[in-house]
């Protein structure tokens, strides 16, 4: 038995806005009958451009349809960029609260309400290509929609992901590789985060060397230049070129494109490099 | 409060009065151990004993002494699978169904993980077996050790226990059946069939929950699971659970005696409601063998419309009921039942099981089939494919 907040059973029993808006605006649908859930969203504006009405048809569970109807209320009045902005977890928090279990039912209301916009815009039907690699064959999930959800919701393990989109929920073949798609994510975005630590002076000069002896100098060796670290002063690199590249007419370039763009990708933002 | 209309009975069933009756002297003034050698303890020995009859009249078991008390029914699989395949040695091939509860599934799958052999055999669109496919699996040339239920606990589709016995005693492999949902039901004989173990669990027949049984024929190599004292000759330690033991024997005497009776009525209340159910409800159609399945049983699917929200309008309504539906349990995945009878998709998530028992009445009936059709046009209404 699942715990409901008064409001999903109130949205349950009654339903607000239930059917389809005659000649809609726009007419969305997302879900399927295989997955177990299915919503359509239909709405029309007025002359202002505000949505005048909304309603839905929802084959799926309680949630389901407490999201759906949940929805509809909160787009009456919007206009469609505003509706644009509603997310799933603005559907949650409508509601107050749904199971984990159940978020999916939400993020199908938000799926719905893009490809009734996306109707509107275009008069076209959102045909849901697949987009990448089918991950989940049991409800047809692919490896970018579930990155997309993983970034999105900031989800930490392969349950969450289930509970956000189904992957995984079905035989749970594709768990490892679903795993495998959120450390992908939050390594990628741990490395965005961390700030590079901060380096004395001794421990910079030591990081320019070992970056010019292993990232530049085999570049400029294959056209028989080479360089070598003359001073540091701050941010302030200054080199020596040697061999070809002292008579090189692109030398200029070089250094700013292969020696500053190494070194600062490795050691710090603010390194400049100059040439004696 | 008002008691509610309650057709849930393969999840669990009343405690007969008459059981409640049996144990309450076992918690006040039985308490004694049945271990031990003085009188007080010794008058407690004899009332196991008498449930140990009363659970092996109930079975057709010949010797009292067949019968082991375990905590459940979940626990009387897991003893005979990994019992059995424990006690064999070497690497036995497992043999089972898609089918089957997740009591004997859990077990099997992890044998399997530990590189025992299995084989999953397949139900047709009614949820039967093919017994060709039977034989032909259990002629591996390995030893064999079977786990294949009687009844189903979802669909109630009963498999034919005594030729499916007879085979796989052919193939020389050890045979066990899960019996949770038909003992008490429908009459069973072990010593007409070459069945090895069989389980039964207290609460599918009104006893109280945490007490089951396993049969297991003489002469049957299992290892116990739990080790330490003497009881149940040795073969499950622990001191035993005396008053739902007591409780269980009283209610296998009951089933016994009123079985007869209960068969018929139930089946009357069940087919009444099937049929109610099917003129009134649209794209309502039976999930298993109509005619072969317990008298007790209907598994029911709805067209277009979605478990958890049948289920929660009809609780509203104060009727309790099951779904094999995904959104009701943890699980994403619908039944694996009807997944393995190929139930199509557009009633797959739709299901629901309706399961009686002795104590259900016409007006119960009444009931649902006043307020089903209600719930099942209104969610027709809300769901986008009704019209396809």
């Amino acid at each position: 038995m699942w715990e409901y907040t008064d409001k999903v059973t109130d949205h349950f029993k009654n339903p607000r806005n239930v059917g389809a808006v005659e000649n809609p605006d726009g007419d969305g649908l997302a879900g399927s009958l295989a997955c177990g859930d299915a919503l359509r969203l239909t709405f029309r504006l007025n002359e202002e451009k505000k949505i005048a009405e909304a309603k839905f048809q929802t084959f799926g569970c309680a949630s389901a349809i407490a999201s759906s109807s949940a929805l509809t209320e909160m787009l009456i009045g919007k206009t469609v960029e505003e509706a644009e902005e509603i997310t799933n977890a603005d559907i949650i928090a409508y509601l107050g609260e749904l199971p984990k279990q159940k978020v999916h039912c939400s993020v199908m209301g938000r799926e719905a309400l893009e490809a009734a916009i996306y109707n509107y815009r275009t008069g076209k039907k959102l045909d849901k290509h697949i987009d990448g690699e089918v991950i989940c064959h049991c409800f047809g999930a692919t490896d970018k929609e579930i990155e997309k959800i993983t970034r999105e919701q900031k989800l930490a393990t392969a349950e969450d992901v289930t509970h956000a989109c189904k992957a995984g929920g079905g035989c749970g073949q594709c768990i490892p590789e679903i795993e495998e798609i959120i450390n992908r994510v939050i390594g990628e975005e741990q490395a965005e985060e961390e700030p590079k630590p901060k380096l004395t002076q001794l421990q910079k000069i030591k990081l320019i060397e070992e970056t010019i002896d292993r990232q530049v100098r085999p570049i400029l060796r294959r056209d028989n230049g080479d360089l070598e670290l003359h001073d540091v002063d701050g941010d302030k690199v200054i080199v020596k070129f040697i061999g070809a590249c002292v008579s090189c007419p692109v030398s200029a370039v070089t250094l700013k494109d292969v020696v500053e763009t190494q070194l600062r990708e490795a050691v710090s933002q603010n390194i400049i490099v100059e040439a004696v | 409060m008002k008691q509610p209309v309650y057709i849930d009975n393969n999840a669990t069933t009343q405690i007969a009065p008459e059981v409640t009756e049996a144990i309450l002297p076992y918690l006040t003034e039985h308490w004694g151990n049945p271990s031990s050698m003085h009188n007080f303890g010794g008058q407690v020995k004899r009332a196991l004993d008498t449930a140990r009859e009363q659970v092996a009249a109930l079975i057709g078991a010949e010797h009292p002494n067949e019968i082991i008390f375990t905590s459940c029914g979940s626990e009387s699989d897991n003893m005979a699978i990994r019992g059995a395949v424990d006690a064999m040695g070497g690497h036995p091939h497992l043999i089972t169904t898609r089918v089957e509860h997740a009591a004997v599934l859990g077990p099997c799958h992890y044998l399997e993980d530990k590189g025992f052999r299995l084989t999953t055999l397949e139900v047709d669109r009614k949820g039967n077996l093919d017994l060709d496919v039977v034989r032909e699996k259990s002629m591996s040339g390995k030893k064999t050790v079977a786990s294949i239920m009687w009844a189903n606990n979802e669909t109630g589709v009963i498999f034919p226990i005594a030729e499916i016995a007879d085979i796989i005693k052919e193939g020389g492999g050890v045979f066990h059946t899960d019996a949770v949902q038909i003992a008490g039901k429908l009459p069973i004989s072990v010593k007409d069939i070459p069945v090895d173990m069989l389980s039964i669990s207290g609460h599918k027949l009104h006893a109280p929950k945490g007490i089951g049984a396993l049969y297991v024929q003489r002469g049957t190599k299992v290892t116990p699971h739990i080790m330490g004292g003497h009881q149940e000759r040795g073969r499950r330690a622990g001191t035993e659970n005396v008053p739902y033991i007591v409780g269980l024997g009283k209610a296998c005497e009951l089933a016994r005696e009123r079985m007869e009776k209960d068969v018929v009525h139930e089946r009357k209340l069940r087919d009444r409601l099937e049929e109610g159910i099917l003129a009134t409800c649209k794209g309502a159609q039976v999930n298993g063998d109509p005619s072969n399945r317990l008298p007790n049983t209907t598994n029911i699917s709805f067209e277009y419309v979605e478990g958890e929200a049948i289920l929660l309008m009809m609780d509203d309504q104060g009727i309790c009921a099951s779904t094999g539906s995904a959104c009701a349990s943890g699980s994403l995945e619908p039944s694996h039942v009807l997944r393995a009878m190929d139930v199509p998709r557009s009633s797959l998530h739709g299901s629901i099981r309706f399961s009686l028992s002795r104590y259900n009445t016409e007006e119960d009936i009444d009931t649902v089939l006043e307020k089903l059709p209600v719930i099942i046009n209104r969610l027709r209404e809300l769901s986008p494919f009704a019209d396809d």
